[in-house]
């Protein structure tokens, strides 16, 4: 039951990505005016490897991966850009080529398991539904599987269990269930929303060993969207920043959280009670995050900014900055004007930090 | 010795569910609070933190009397507010005010900012007449709100305002105690940062005893002197901050705290030990007996389903109940990366 690890990361490989998505920006029309809840956002992820998307909401992360999914209604979404999975463009895919690509191509874990589960159906037909979906296989085989699923999702009596209605689960069981019926078809992309935000922490402690475990099984790509820091300190091998509809900062892991470029992405981190270390004083960002239907112009973190002075001109109102490398490493790029971010982070930003 | 501002005496509440329909089940009942002692003093600040189903809320529901305990005591400075009506209630509402979770569903949508607040005032009696839109406009102003606002309604403020509104309302009655349920958990990150330093500053210039409930524990250990960790509706750790965060002793805080994934790894703090519980909570329904962790426990022995561990002193001013308490080992705690 005890047992010691320490956060080993992974070094970037050099691999094809799995998933490409390149100047994606969805937009809702609503009574108020068109919203655009993604404004070109562009990041590759390969196999094996996991992404974690962070950012408040309404910054856009869940819309761009229910895009991923190509799960937006046609009818009242504009989507344009590319979603690239395993080489299958997303964007403009037809309604059956988009069925057979959720499930295979990528399977997509919610937060909330309660309401995602249905509550009329058993554990096990909502898995066999699934599988049968893609494979031609008799029930008596899709049950088999569906058993085998649960039991390497850790669900005890998985035989029994199959029987079993939603509601007989508790939070924590449901969570896995909705895992095994993601990747009873062996996606290669596994796009999780905030899986562990209703659970409590003993059990979020389990989900999250549970996914980085079935990962290096089944060497998916995962897109692991959060708002919790700590969360992605234990689970991701890259981060990308959202704010506003776009990508603030990307890089690895220990680029992003250990030595950030980023003003906001310093806001993030000082605005967190540790629960090691020093305590320190919190040093929020102020304000709040922008309406989407009337983004700042320039950057559109500049009105709540305490750096943009530094930045000589007008330049943090008037010209967007793009998402480009600010320091020697080229992996680690960051969206603002602010001159030599890295000296500033180093010298007036960690220190405050617990 | 003096009375504290409040101490809650060995108080329990019960919940008798019905069953309904063919479904019906005999009548059962949910422990969800079973024998809780709780002391605040003047001015402190005490944390109540456990996963869901611990009773910390219905904690929260029983010390502002939105609840009346099945047993035990609630004393206000040495009076038992435990079974008092409403009509003798009221004085004691002035003094414990509550701060809720969702900024959302707590406020009136058809009352505006300045009625949700001025509230409390009317019903207490704390102006004069004519007065009562100068203290509205100055408690918006105290939370950090325009206090020209005051017609506006809830809807169009944002989440973090809506929390400083409900904030607002708290203190208009300038209450010696308010109770927080989960106050900033339904905010973004840095909007909670915020709300969290503007609790802290009403509390260091007002001087406002907190109880304040979280499930977020570096939220907990930012804001709260003393700390109270519950599970399945009984305290099994209670201590000063710093020992029960650095030193706990009780099985299930060295594994609440073990999960919390910390951002502070990624940049060389030490990882704490690493413990996974198995399996979820008991239900409060069924309770085990003995020791009520014992069933998710490692440390688990015969004497913890025959003998209710009681809350002892094992270090300065911390109490555990556990049979088998002990401050995680040295060699673990200084694994270091």
């Amino acid at each position: 039951m005890t047992s010691q690890t320490a956060n080993q990361p992974r070094q970037a490989p050099v691999a094809t990505p799995y998933l490409e998505v390149s100047d994606l920006r969805v937009t809702f029309p609503t009574p108020d005016g068109a919203v655009t809840a993604v404004r070109g956002l562009n990041y590759s992820l390969p196999l094996g490897r996991t992404l974690a998307i962070v950012g408040e909401s309404g910054s856009g992360k869940s819309v761009s991966s229910m895009a991923v999914m190509g799960l937006h209604d046609p009818k009242s979404t504009r989507i344009s850009g590319s979603i690239k999975v395993g080489g299958q463009e997303i964007v403009g895919m037809s309604p059956a080529a988009l069925r057979k690509h959720r499930g295979t191509g990528a399977a997509m874990i919610f937060q909330d398991p309660q309401s995602s589960l249905h509550p009329y159906f058993t554990i096990g037909n909502q898995i066999v539904e699934s599988y049968r979906a893609h494979h031609a296989v008799s029930k008596r085989a899709a049950r088999e599987r569906a058993a085998e699923m649960l039991n390497r999702v850790g669900i005890p009596n998985p035989r029994r269990r199959l029987d079993s209605y939603p509601h007989e689960f508790s939070g924590g069981m449901r969570q896995r269930a909705m895992i095994a019926m993601a990747l009873v078809n062996d996606p290669k992309l596994l796009i999780a929303d905030e899986p562990t935000t209703a659970l409590d922490v003993t059990v979020q402690a389990q989900i999250l060993d549970l996914i980085q475990d079935l990962q290096r099984d089944f060497g998916s790509a995962v897109v692991f969207i959060t708002h919790d820091l700590g969360v992605v300190a234990q689970v991701a091998d890259d981060v990308l920043v959202m704010y506003a509809g776009n990508a603030v900062e990307h890089g690895t892991v220990r680029q992003v959280l250990g030595a950030p470029l980023h003003p906001y992405a310093w806001g993030l981190l000082e605005s967190l009670p540790a629960v090691s270390g020093e305590p320190a004083p919190l040093h929020p960002i102020p304000g709040s995050p922008p309406s989407l239907l009337a983004v700042p112009g320039g950057c559109p973190f500049h009105p709540r900014c305490e750096f943009r002075d530094r930045v000589p001109g007008a330049m943090c109102t008037t010209v967007a900055p793009d998402l480009v490398a600010r320091t020697a490493d080229p992996a680690h790029t960051s969206r603002c004007h602010l001159p030599a971010p890295d000296r500033v982070f180093a010298s007036e930003i960690l220190p405050r930090l617990p | 010795m003096t009375e504290p501002l409040l101490r809650l005496d060995n108080v329990a509440m019960h919940f008798r569910t019905k069953g309904d329909g063919f479904l019906a089940r005999r009548n059962q009942t949910v422990q969800a609070v079973d024998g809780v002692d709780l002391t605040l003093a003047a001015g402190e600040t005490l944390g109540l933190v456990g996963e869901s189903g611990c009773g910390k809320s219905t904690t929260a529901r029983l010390i502002t009397r939105l609840l009346e305990p099945t047993a035990g005591r609630i004393l206000v400075e040495g009076d038992d507010i435990a079974h008092l009506d409403e009509r003798r209630l009221r004085p004691y509402r002035k003094e414990i005010q509550l701060i809720f979770q969702d900024p959302y569903s707590s406020l009136n949508p058809r009352h505006t900012v300045g009625a949700i607040v001025g509230t409390a005032l009317r019903t207490h009696n704390l102006v004069e007449k004519g007065g009562e839109l100068r203290r509205v406009q100055e408690l918006l102003e105290l939370v950090g709100l325009n206090p020209e606002h005051y017609k506006r309604y809830p809807h169009e403020f944002s989440g973090g305002q809506r929390q400083r509104i409900g904030i607002a309302r708290a203190l208009a009655a300038r209450p010696k105690i308010i109770v927080a349920d989960e106050p900033v958990s339904a905010l973004d990150v840095s909007i909670q940062a915020q709300v969290m330093n503007l609790l802290e500053s009403l509390r260091s210039e007002l001087g406002i005893a907190f109880v304040f409930i979280a499930h977020d524990l570096g939220v907990v250990r930012h804001f709260c002197d003393r700390i109270a960790v519950m599970y399945l509706g009984r305290v099994v750790e209670e201590g000063p901050r710093d020992g029960l965060y650095d030193a706990p002793q009780h099985p299930y805080t060295q594994a609440l705290l073990s999960a919390v994934p910390d951002v502070g790894v990624v940049r060389g703090v030490p990882p704490r030990q690493r413990i996974r519980l198995a399996g979820d909570p008991p239900s409060p329904i069924d309770p085990p007996s003995g020791c009520r962790f014992r069933t998710r426990c490692w440390k688990a022995q015969d004497i913890c389903a025959t003998q209710d561990p009681a809350l002892i002193e094992r270090a300065p001013a911390q109490q555990v109940a556990c049979h088998f308490a002990a401050p995680p080992a040295a060699s673990l705690v200084a694994e270091a990366v």
